[in-house]
């Protein structure tokens, strides 16, 4: 069955993954979006902040993306997000990574002028096998009310 | 790349521009996104965006791509004069990041970068912090594409 709205209260929405993050994906990755040193090159990213090879913040987020499709906007009425509050890289990505991903819903409201759609600002975070967090986003996707709930606000 | 030192607020850099072709987007989204409006022509008319459109964390990620390759340039140019390079460190992340009109395949999205805020690093003194607006434009002129990013960029003088 389809989610709507109404399917996003808040609270804990669930938990998705594990998905391994392979090297080769990684790199490919890095060498198409984010060319620096510390995403691509062993030896510069072992002098780097990030103490070693490292994936590049966006193929983090593209994978938390993925993640989210897999686990439920592949099956939810979206039509799309207009942004992102908040995100933030808290650890390193490395190489053989299994990442969870946890979403909890924020706030779930009727769109004023789209009276038909909602909007869910949900926070994500991403983890790899021992718990650390890497990444933190908040985030509003527009959801589609189920059809009688909106007609009976309406009528 | 440019030392903390020789950065300042309201300092802009025209990054140039990338054409989103309808091949580039579905390949990402089939990767990472595979939602029906960023994989299939019929499905973006019939959605909100009125089109195929680019995946916003496709959007996102080549301006990655050309903030690199500027910094690329730059140090190309850097070197070329004879100066110390500076390595860019990585990023803590962003904030307000709007996808403020959908990119239809064949759109060409010019992209830029302005200085926001400069401060030292607390914690890491050999490092200064910047907060730069990175934007992109469509051909029509409509911004598109707007986030606030935070870097760690290494000062002068911790590195001489």
């Amino acid at each position: 069955m389809t989610l709507c709205f109404e399917d996003f209260p808040p609270g804990h929405f669930g938990t998705f993954g594990p998905r391994r993050v392979t090297r080769e994906e990684m790199l490919a990755f890095a060498a198409e979006f984010d060319p620096q040193p510390m995403h691509l090159d062993e030896e510069a990213a072992k002098r780097s902040m990030l103490n070693g090879l490292s994936g590049s913040g966006w193929y983090l987020c593209s994978v938390m993306m993925r993640m989210m499709f897999d686990g439920f906007i592949g099956r939810t009425a979206s039509l799309g997000s207009p942004g992102v509050n908040e995100l933030r890289w808290l650890a390193p990505l490395r190489p053989g990574d299994d990442l969870t991903l946890d979403i909890d819903i924020a706030e779930a409201r009727v769109s004023r002028s789209r009276p038909d759609t909602g909007i869910v600002t949900f926070r994500a975070v991403i983890r790899n096998a021992a718990g650390q967090a890497l990444c933190e986003m908040v985030s509003p996707i527009i959801v589609s009310r189920r059809a009688d709930a909106a007609a009976e606000q309406a009528g | 790349m440019r030392f903390f030192e020789d950065i300042e607020i309201g300092q802009r850099r025209e990054l140039g521009s990338f054409t989103f072709t309808a091949d580039l987007i579905k390949k990402f989204a089939r990767q990472f996104d595979p939602q029906r409006f960023h994989l299939d022509e019929e499905e973006g008319r019939k959605s909100l965006f009125g089109g195929l459109a680019a995946s916003g964390w496709h959007v996102g990620s080549v301006c990655m791509k050309l903030l690199v390759a500027d910094g690329q340039r730059q140090a190309a140019e850097a070197a070329a004069r004879g100066e110390k390079l500076a390595v860019w460190g990585p990023s803590p992340g962003f904030r307000d990041l709007r996808w403020i009109k959908p990119v239809l395949a064949g759109d060409v999205i010019s992209y830029a970068s302005e200085i926001e805020s400069l401060r030292v690093s607390e914690k890491r003194p050999e490092w200064g912090i910047l907060q730069a607006r990175n934007t992109g434009t469509n051909q029509r002129g409509e911004l598109a594409f707007s986030v606030l990013a935070t870097a760690f960029v290494p000062r002068r003088s911790a590195s001489s």
